[in-house]
C-alpha cells in the first residue's frame, strides 16, 4: 500500500476496505437494523469492539443467549422487522438453539450471528468450538459458515433476504474470528444478486383465486380459518381480512398464532379453534361445507384426529410455503402466495362475480353457530375469595382496554387462558410460543417487544414455573429500565402438566408441583423493582391498576386457584365434535390408547 | 387401511457448496423419509452445480412433501420427479469383486459376459467386474455372483435422466 493516499478513500468510495467486524455492522445498518440482542465472548470480541466504536446500532445485553433469541423474536413479531442476535461460539451458539427452533416453528424472521473459532482451527476441537452450522441446520431456515472474507457481505445480505421473505424464519451466520478481523471490501449491494437464489412465490395463480371465489360464492356453511401467516404477511393482510369478512359475513376463527388478525370484538369472530379453542369454532369447522384456510398450517393442535377433521368440507388453503400444503390434511384447492395479496385478489374476484352471500343459507348457518355459542363454553365460576386464573386474565384485559397492550406469554394453562380471555383488536400484539411451546419464552420476548415499542404497555402473562426458566432476565429489565409487567398466574403447579396427569394419568401428580418457589416480592425487590401480590379477588383490580400505572418494570404475583383446569379441551387423538367442556365431562370421554401416545 | 407406497426417482440440481448434501440427507432423516439410493456429484465446474439423484418410497402425500421440502432448501435450484414426469432412464454402475476358483470361476466369467460386464482386474483367484444397468439388473448379477464365490460389491446408486429432446435441467442457463 506504499504511496497510496488512504486518507480520502473512506469518504468517496463505497467499496472502502474495513475489518470484517466493521463490515458486518455496515451491512446490518444498511439493512435497517437498529438493535441487536446479544452476549459477548471470545469469538465475537472483534464485533463487540466494532460496536463499541460505532453508535449506529444499539446493543441490548441479555443474561442468557436463549433469552437473546426470544427477545429478538418478540421484537420481530411486534414490529414486523427482522430480529438480530449476536452470540459467541460454542456455548453461546448452543444456548441459542432453543430460541432458533422456536423461531423456525413459529415462522419468525431472525438473523443470528454466531462467533466461531478461526478458520484454521475449525475441526480441531478448539476451545469453545462447536459445529454450529451442523447443530443449527435442522433448526434454521438456512445457515452459513463464512469461511472467507470475500463471501462475508454477500452471505449476510442473502441471510437477511432469506430470513425476511417467503415464509420467514431464523438464519444463522457463523463467523470465524479471523474473518471478523480480515480486510473486507464492502461492495455496493446488488439486489438482483442477493435475491437470485431465493425467490418465493408471493403472487398467486389468478385462476386458482377465481376458482376459490366460485367455491366461496357457492358455500352454504362456510368458515374462514386464519393463521399466523396473516400476521407474517404484515398488518395490511389483517386489514384485507377484515374487508373480506365484512364482505362475506362469514364466520371466522383464528389459530393461536393468528390472534389479532381479526378484532376479537368483530361479531363474525368465533374465538380460537383447536385443542383449547371454543366450542363454536370447533363445531363450525367440523360442520362447514367450505373452509378457507389463510396462512394456517393444519397443526395437530388444531385438527385433532385428522381422519375426523371437518369431514364434509371443500378446503381451500392459502399459504406461501408449498410444503405446508397437503402435509397433514389433503386440500381441494391450494393457492400458493402471500396471504395479504391473495385476500386482496379474492376480494376483487368476488366483486367481479357480483358476489352476494346466500342470505337464507347464512341465516340458517349462523343460527346453528348461535346455538353452539349459547353453550357459553368459556364460562367459569368466580365465587369465593380465591382468584380464578381465568378471571385474573379477563380482568387484566378489561382493565387494559383501549391501552393498545402488547402481550406475551409463557407456556401452559395461563397461555391458553390468555388466548381465550384476552381479546386482541390488532395484529402484532400477541407474542406466544405456539409451535415449540417453549417455557421461558415470555419474559425475554416481552423485553424485545418493549425495546421495539418503547412507549407501549407490555405484559408477560406467565406461569410461575415457566417464569423461572428465564427469570434471570429481570436483571436485563432492570439495566435498561424496561417497564415490562410480569403478570404471574401463580397456581404453584406446572398446571398444564398437572391437568394432563389428572385427566389422563389417573391423578398421579408426578413431579409437577412447583416446589420451593421464591418469595416473588423479595425477588422483585432484589432487582430494585416493584413487586405486587394479589391473594384474594378483592386485591385483584387494585393490583392490576397499580401495575399498569407504574412507570417501570413490575412483578405481580397473582395467587390463583391451584387446581383449575383449562377447558374446553379436545383430548389428544379426539375429533372436534368430541370436546370436553368442563370437569363434568371427563368421565364421559376417556382418552383412547392412540391418544395417550400423542402429546 | 392400506397405505400405498410408490417408488419415485427425483433429480435435484443444487449449488455445489459445503453442507448442501447434509441439508438434503438431514431432511430425509429428520422427517423420516426413506432413501433407497442417493447419488451426487458436481456436474459442471463452471456453474458449480451438482446433481443429486434420489430414489425414495412413500405415499403420494409423502412424495409431494419430499419435493416441496427439497425445493425449500436455499441452494436447491430445481427439483424434478422423473417418475411422474414421464419416460426416463435409470442406470447404476457397480464394481463387483469375486474371489473363487475352478468351475465357479469359469461360470462367473460366462455370466459376466452375458450381462455385458467388463473385467477390470483379474488374478488367479479373483475378478473385478464393472457392470452398468438398471438396479434390478445389477442386483441380479450380484445375486448370481454371490452363489459362485466370496463377493464384494461397490454400487454407485441410481443416476437418472429424462428421455426425449428437452433438457429440462440444463447445467448452464
Ligand atoms: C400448550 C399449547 C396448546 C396449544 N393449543 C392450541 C389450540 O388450542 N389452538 C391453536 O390454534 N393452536 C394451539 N397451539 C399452537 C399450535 O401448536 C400451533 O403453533 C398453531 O396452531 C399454529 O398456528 P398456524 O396454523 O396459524 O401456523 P403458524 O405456525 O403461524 O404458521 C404460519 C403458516 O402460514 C404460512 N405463511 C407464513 N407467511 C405467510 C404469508 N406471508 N402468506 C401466506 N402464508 C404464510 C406458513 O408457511 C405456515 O404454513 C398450542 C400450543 C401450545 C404450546
Ligand atoms: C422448556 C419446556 N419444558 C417442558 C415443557 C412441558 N410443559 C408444558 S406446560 C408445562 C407447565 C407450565 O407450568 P407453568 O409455567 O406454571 O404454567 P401453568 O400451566 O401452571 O399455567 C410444562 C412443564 C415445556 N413446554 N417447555
Amino acid at each position: 500500500m506504499d504511496g497510496v493516499d488512504k486518507t480520502n478513500t473512506d469518504a468517496d468510495n463505497t467499496a472502502a476496505t474495513v475489518t470484517g467486524a466493521e463490515a458486518i455492522l455496515k451491512v446490518l445498518a444498511e439493512e435497517g437494523v437498529e438493535v441487536i440482542f446479544g452476549y459477548p465472548g471470545g469469538a465475537v470480541l472483534p464485533i463487540y469492539d466494532a460496536l463499541f466504536k460505532s453508535n449506529t446500532i444499539r446493543h441490548i445485553l441479555v443474561r442468557h443467549e436463549q433469552a437473546a433469541v426470544h427477545a429478538a423474536e418478540g421484537y420481530a413479531r411486534s414490529t414486523g422487522k427482522t430480529g438480530v442476535v449476536l452470540v459467541t461460539s460454542g456455548p453461546g451458539a448452543t444456548n441459542a438453539v432453543t430460541g432458533l427452533t422456536d423461531a423456525l416453528m413459529d415462522s419468525i424472521p431472525l438473523l443470528c450471528l454466531t462467533g466461531q473459532v478461526p478458520t484454521h482451527l475449525i475441526g480441531n476441537d478448539a476451545f469453545q468450538e462447536a459445529d454450529t452450522t451442523g447443530i443449527t441446520r435442522p433448526c434454521t431456515k438456512h445457515n452459513y459458515l463464512v469461511k472467507s472474507a470475500d463471501t462475508l457481505c454477500s452471505s449476510l445480505r442473502e441471510a437477511f433476504h432469506v430470513a425476511s421473505t417467503g415464509r420467514p424464519g431464523p438464519v444463522v451466520v457463523d463467523l470465524p474470528k479471523d474473518v471478523q478481523m480480515a480486510d473486507v471490501t464492502v461492495e455496493e449491494k446488488d439486489v438482483a444478486k442477493v435475491t437470485a437464489r431465493y425467490q418465493p412465490q408471493t403472487e398467486p395463480d389468478r385462476a386458482a383465486v377465481r376458482k376459490a371465489a366460485e367455491m366461496i360464492a357457492a358455500a352454504k356453511q362456510p368458515v374462514i380459518y386464519g393463521g399466523g401467516g396473516i400476521i407474517n404477511s404484515g398488518p395490511a393482510a389483517s386489514d384485507k381480512l377484515r374487508e373480506l369478512v365484512a364482505l362475506t359475513g362469514f364466520p371466522t376463527t383464528l389459530t393461536l398464532m393468528g390472534l389479532g388478525a381479526l378484532p376479537s370484538s368483530d361479531k363474525h369472530f368465533l374465538g380460537m379453534l383447536g385443542m383449547h379453542g371454543t366450542y363454536e369454532a370447533n363445531l363450525t369447522m367440523y360442520h362447514c361445507d367450505v373452509m378457507l384456510n389463510i396462512g394456517a398450517r393444519f397443526d395437530d393442535r388444531v385438527t385433532g384426529r385428522t381422519n375426523a377433521f371437518s369431514p364434509n368440507s371443500a378446503k381451500i388453503h392459502v399459504d406461501i410455503d408449498p410444503s405446508s400444503v397437503n402435509k397433514n390434511i389433503t386440500v381441494d384447492l391450494p393457492i400458493i402466495g402471500d396471504a395479504g395479496r391473495v385476500i386482496e385478489l379474492l376480494i376483487e374476484e368476488l366483486k367481479a362475480i357480483k358476489f352476494k352471500p346466500d342470505a337464507d343459507a347464512m341465516a340458517a348457518w349462523w343460527g346453528k353457530i348461535q346455538s353452539w355459542k349459547s353453550i357459553d363454553c368459556l364460562r367459569f365460576d368466580q365465587s369465593g375469595d380465591i382468584i380464578k386464573p381465568q378471571y385474573a386474565i379477563h380482568r387484566l384485559w378489561e382493565k387494559t382496554q383501549g391501552m393498545d397492550a402488547f402481550v406475551s406469554t409463557e407456556v401452559g394453562q395461563h397461555q391458553m387462558w390468555a388466548a381465550q380471555y384476552f381479546g386482541f383488536e390488532e395484529p402484532n400484539r400477541w407474542m406466544t410460543s405456539g409451535g415449540l411451546g417453549t417455557m421461558g419464552y415470555g419474559l425475554p420476548a416481552a423485553m424485545g417487544v418493549q425495546i421495539g415499542n418503547p412507549d407501549k404497555l407490555v405484559i408477560d402473562i406467565a406461569g410461575e414455573a415457566s417464569f423461572m426458566m428465564n427469570m434471570q432476565e429481570m436483571s436485563t429489565l432492570a439495566q435498561y429500565n424496561l417497564p415490562v409487567k410480569m403478570f404471574i398466574i401463580n397456581n404453584e403447579w406446572m398446571g398444564m402438566v398437572r391437568q394432563w396427569q389428572e385427566l389422563i394419568h389417573g391423578g398421579r401428580y408426578s413431579e409437577s408441583y412447583s416446589e420451593s418457589l421464591p418469595d416473588f416480592l423479595k425477588l422483585a425487590d432484589s432487582f430494585g423493582m416493584k413487586g405486587l401480590r394479589a391473594d384474594t379477588v378483592d386485591d385483584l383490580d387494585g393490583i392490576i391498576d397499580e401495575m399498569v400505572a407504574h412507570d417501570g418494570p413490575v412483578l405481580a404475583d397473582i395467587r390463583v386457584a391451584k387446581e383449575e383446569n383449562c377447558f374446553p379441551m379436545i383430548p389428544s387423538g379426539a375429533a372436534h365434535n368430541e370436546m370436553l367442556l368442563g370437569p363434568e365431562d371427563k368421565a364421559a370421554a376417556p382418552v383412547s390408547e392412540e391418544g395417550m401416545v400423542l402429546v | 387401511m392400506t397405505i400405498i407406497e410408490e417408488r419415485h426417482t427425483i433429480s435435484v440440481l443444487v449449488d455445489n457448496e459445503p453442507g448442501v448434501l447434509a441439508r438434503v440427507i438431514g431432511l430425509f432423516s429428520g422427517r423420516g423419509y426413506n432413501i433407497e439410493s442417493l447419488t451426487v456429484s458436481e456436474i459442471d465446474n463452471i456453474s458449480k452445480l451438482s446433481r443429486i439423484s434420489i430414489v425414495t418410497r412413500g405415499t403420494p402425500m409423502v412424495i409431494e412433501q419430499i419435493k416441496a421440502q427439497l425445493a425449500r432448501i436455499v441452494p436447491v435450484h430445481t427439483v424434478r420427479d422423473l417418475t411422474s414426469a414421464g419416460a426416463h432412464i435409470e442406470r447404476e454402475l457397480a464394481l463387483i469383486k469375486i474371489v473363487n476358483s475352478g468351475e465357479d470361476r469359469i461360470e462367473a466369467l460366462r455370466i459376466a459376459s452375458t450381462f455385458r460386464a467388463r473385467t477390470l482386474d483379474s488374478t488367479l483367484e479373483s475378478f473385478v467386474f464393472e457392470i452398468t444397468g438398471s438396479s434390478s439388473k445389477v442386483q441380479a448379477f450380484v445375486d448370481l455372483m454371490s452363489s459362485l464365490g466370496e463377493v464384494e460389491v461397490s454400487r454407485t446408486g441410481v443416476s437418472a435422466i429424462s428421455r426425449g429432446a428437452v433438457a429440462d435441467m440444463p447445467i448452464r442457463t
